[in-house]
């Protein structure tokens, strides 16, 4: 069957920031560049960061990018790639600087620099004290910044197609990159994509997980989509748990919140930080702070009738600091909590936040996998950024104000390796494979003609509920186990899914049907991963893992100091080493971690 | 947390099977776990999929789900279903053409945001670090930079609806106004220029009814009355 098919140098699919970041790189190139996006691109979901972007700008006080790169591999348990981290620390300042002047509203300090807060995990001096390094405009960064991102692309001119659904990646015989495939949405219409390079930036996929701070949107859909294509996937066990969702309605409270001074307690009004992370207290990184929670909760100091949550106490702190640095939060508060956040602390519980895994990639943006001998072998014109890729500079754990940053770095450094790659490339573009909507073509049509199907709320909150239980904040050997073969009874499931809507027009029961096609590779990937590491690294925690001084905190340098890689066909794994050799600075040797 | 029935009343229109417009009668069935009206569409949607409506963050920061609720534009996210008055009656954004259900062809919309150019316009070459800003000059923002752009405010604008492309409506508006306000943006005479016209700036006539809805409780009068200010003050 034939389908139209539009031409490009490259194809940007998400239009959050990573994917914003890059296409002001390729647009200000003067490369014709296309960006699908299935929402408008102020409605991605790094609209909802809050706390702020790290960069060693030390505008309040000294600070340093070898600092902020010591704190991002302890925080990453050590699984981070020291090449990448090195490589955006060093850079924060520069696209941070640049945000400022794509006229990002930054809260100020009295002097006129950007104002910045301590956040979970950041330190001075190699993990002495908390150090103030998270840019911020108020609890509201992300939004400033994806608007402002936006705003520039305006500016530059940038070819948006709004609410247009990718479908597939397309790959030539040889495995390179040729473009994809994308509906639109408002008429059904499928077309093809040819583009020279194509970069995914779509995001997370929190949505695997029943109680989520993220977006309805957040499906993996780049990362299902590069998984149907053949390309594994990297580090999915690593799921971050952020220590503050709202109790009962997930959405996010930012840890902000705590570096303006707010603190968790218990039934009892125990400061209990304290005990779990002498040092940083509040501040300790998230996969500790959530850990200390649940535990808390598990051992009967939980708060409420149910006794299921901790509360985040911020009375202490002046009204008008709340009402300054942090408006939003007290209008999620009452919002959705039905608390005043000045009079009365917020019940919040650890709720699924962020993918440290994804899509496998190297510093410069671009999508490698194993071949010929080599781990990291580049795939030729297929490029990622953002929350969907695994550069890896998260590891086992990401710090808070990490991923704005990371969003910025690698969207730059993806869009600026494109345009090189581009304009290294032949006048016409490589030939696209025959035939090469039909795949995405028979997904559409299973879709209009399956019958006596399932229903897709109903399987996905399946899988949802599966994941909550079986693959948490603490993962149990016989719970896992019994996860990886419900996932896979769910797997079915979905691939015999059925939608009563049958319109062309607008048709979001079939978007979400090819959404949780994507979902559930995450969640296939991830449990599969995770039941398969037998050591507790980072937010990834067993209870089968021994913890003892050879192994502290039941880690396991010897086996386990490397990369997942999952791959869909077969269900199988594969590692690869991590880089522990920085740029230009000595390796950060392997420690127990402790805040 | 009781279960009760809530009865609706919604604007269903699909062009692929309908020939005209028409307003469902639906009860649904609810467990006291839906806060927000949202919640309810959503499960709404779980019995009957064809049910059309826009939603990301379900936390009022993406600006997807706007709608007419009752009568009055507002966000889905944020309407609280144990003080909403019944039947709930849910048409979409008025004043834009529809493409399906609650789903409006928003195009018009984003012209006129696009039209104010958003973004900084500063020719100095940018120094090494960022631009000084203090901190009683960045407040001038406060109350401009929050908006996102769902549209209650135009759509709730009877300039608005009359004049869809020649007005810019209060989201433009209060955008175009955030950026005469930022100290670092040197364009302000360029961008009254293209707001002095009879049509762009001066159709609104302060009736507030883009305050009334705003789901951010921004004021985009007040910014309009701003601009209309300072054109006032450079005419004598």
């Amino acid at each position: 069957m034939s389908v139209p098919i539009r031409k490009f140098d490259a194809v940007i699919v998400g239009a959050g920031g990573a994917g914003l970041r890059a296409a002001i790189q390729l647009s200000e190139a003067g490369l014709r560049t296309a960006v699908l996006s299935k929402v408008f691109p102020t409605r991605s979901h790094t609209v909802a960061a809050q706390g702020g972007v790290a960069a060693s700008l030390g505008n309040s006080e000294e600070d340093h990018w070898h600092w902020h790169m010591y704190d991002t591999v302890k925080g990453s348990d050590w699984l981070g790639d020291q090449d990448a981290i090195e490589f955006m620390c060093r850079k924060a300042n520069e696209v941070v600087v640049e945000l400022e002047h794509y006229g990002m509203p930054f809260d100020r300090l009295d002097n006129g620099k950007i104002y910045q807060r301590p956040f979970g995990g950041h330190m001075s001096n190699f993990g002495e004290k908390p150090v103030r390094r998270s840019c911020a405009a108020a609890d509201r960064t992300g939004h400033a910044m994806l608007h402002a991102m936006y705003q520039r692309n305006v500016k530059a001119n940038t070819q948006f197609f709004i609410e247009w659904m990718a479908l597939d990646l397309i790959r030539d015989d040889a495995g390179d990159v040729v473009g994809v495939t994308a509906m639109e949405m408002e008429s059904g219409e499928v077309y093809v994509f040819h583009a020279k390079a194509v970069l995914f930036a779509t995001g997370g996929a929190g949505r695997i997980y029943y109680s989520s701070t993220n977006a309805f949107i957040n499906t993996g859909d780049g990362v299902g989509m590069a998984a149907r294509a053949g390309i594994p996937l990297e580090d999915m066990e690593f799921w971050q748990f952020h220590p503050t969702g709202v109790a009962g309605a997930g959405v996010l409270i930012t840890e902000g919140v705590r570096g303006e001074g707010g603190i968790l307690r218990n039934a009892d009004g125990e400061r209990f930080m304290e005990r779990y992370a002498p040092n940083a207290k509040d501040l300790a990184s998230r996969d500790v702070v959530s850990r200390a929670m649940v535990t808390e909760i598990n051992e009967g100091r939980g708060c409420g009738p149910n006794k299921d949550h901790v509360m985040l106490d911020i009375t202490h702190l002046d009204p008008a600091t709340i009402m300054k640095r942090l408006p939003g939060i007290r209008e999620i508060g009452i919002q959705f909590a039905g608390v005043d956040a000045i009079k009365e602390p917020l019940p919040v519980v650890p709720t699924c936040h962020y993918q440290m895994g994804g899509i496998p990639t190297n510093y410069h943006g671009e999508v490698v996998m194993p071949k010929n001998g080599n781990p990291s072998e580049p795939v030729p014109g297929f490029y990622a950024a953002g929350e969907c890729a695994c550069a890896s500079v998260h590891g086992a754990n990401r710090l808070g104000t990490n991923s704005l940053l990371d969003l910025l770095v690698f969207g730059k450094s993806s869009g600026e390796s494109m345009v090189e790659y581009i304009k290294a490339q032949p006048a016409a573009h490589k030939p696209l494979p025959a035939n090469a909507a039909d795949y995405s073509l028979s997904r559409l049509n299973r879709l209009d003609t399956q019958t006596g199907g399932t229903a897709v709320g109903a399987t996905r909150l399946a899988m949802q509920r599966t994941m909550q239980a079986h693959c948490g904040v603490f993962r149990f050997k016989n719970m896992l186990d019994e996860g990886v073969s419900k996932i896979t009874e769910i797997e079915q499931q979905v691939a015999s899914t059925e939608i009563k809507d049958k319109s062309k027009v607008f048709n979001t029961a079939r978007l979400e049907a090819l959404e949780l096609d994507n979902l559930i590779e995450v969640a296939k990937a991830t449990i599969v991963s995770a039941n398969a590491r037998t050591e507790s690294r980072g937010a990834h925690v067993r209870d089968d893992a021994i913890d003892s001084p050879e192994f502290p905190d039941g880690r396991d340098d010897a086996n386990w100091l490397k990369h997942t890689l999952w791959y869909r066909e077969g269900n199988k794994l594969d590692y690869k080493p991590v880089n522990m050799t920085p740029l230009t600075v000595d390796t950060i040797a392997l420690k127990k971690r402790a805040y | 947390m009781t279960a009760r029935t809530v009865e609706f009343s919604i604007y269903r229109y699909d062009p692929d099977r309908d020939e005209k417009p028409y307003m469902q009668s639906i009860s649904l069935e609810l467990d006291g776990t839906e806060r927000k009206l949202l919640d309810a569409l959503v499960k709404l949607k779980d019995v009957d999929d064809t049910l059309s409506f826009r939603r990301s963050c379900r936390e009022g920061v993406c600006g997807s789900d706007a709608m007419n609720i009752n009568g009055k534009n507002g966000l889905a996210c944020l309407t609280d279903m144990d003080s909403i008055a019944t039947p709930i009656v849910l048409r979409p954004l008025p004043g834009l053409p529809v493409v399906r259900d609650l789903i409006v062809d928003m195009t018009q919309f984003f012209k006129q945001y696009h039209s104010i150019k958003p973004y900084l316009i500063n020719p100095e070459h940018p120094p090494e670090r960022e631009r000084l800003q203090s901190p009683e000059d960045r407040e001038e923002l406060n109350g401009l930079y929050e908006c996102i752009l769902c549209a209650c405010c135009s759509t709730a604008c009877p300039s608005f609806w009359w004049n869809p492309d020649k007005f810019v409506g209060p989201a433009g508006l209060l955008a175009a106004y955030r950026f005469i306000a930022d100290t670092r943006d040197q364009a302000t005479s360029e961008r009254l220029d293209n707001l002095e016209d009879p049509y762009r700036l001066f159709r609104c006539h302060t009736i507030m009814n883009c305050v009334d809805v705003c789901p951010k409780g921004l004021n985009p009068t007040r910014a309009i009355g701003k601009i209309k200010d300072m054109m006032v003050r450079r005419a004598v």
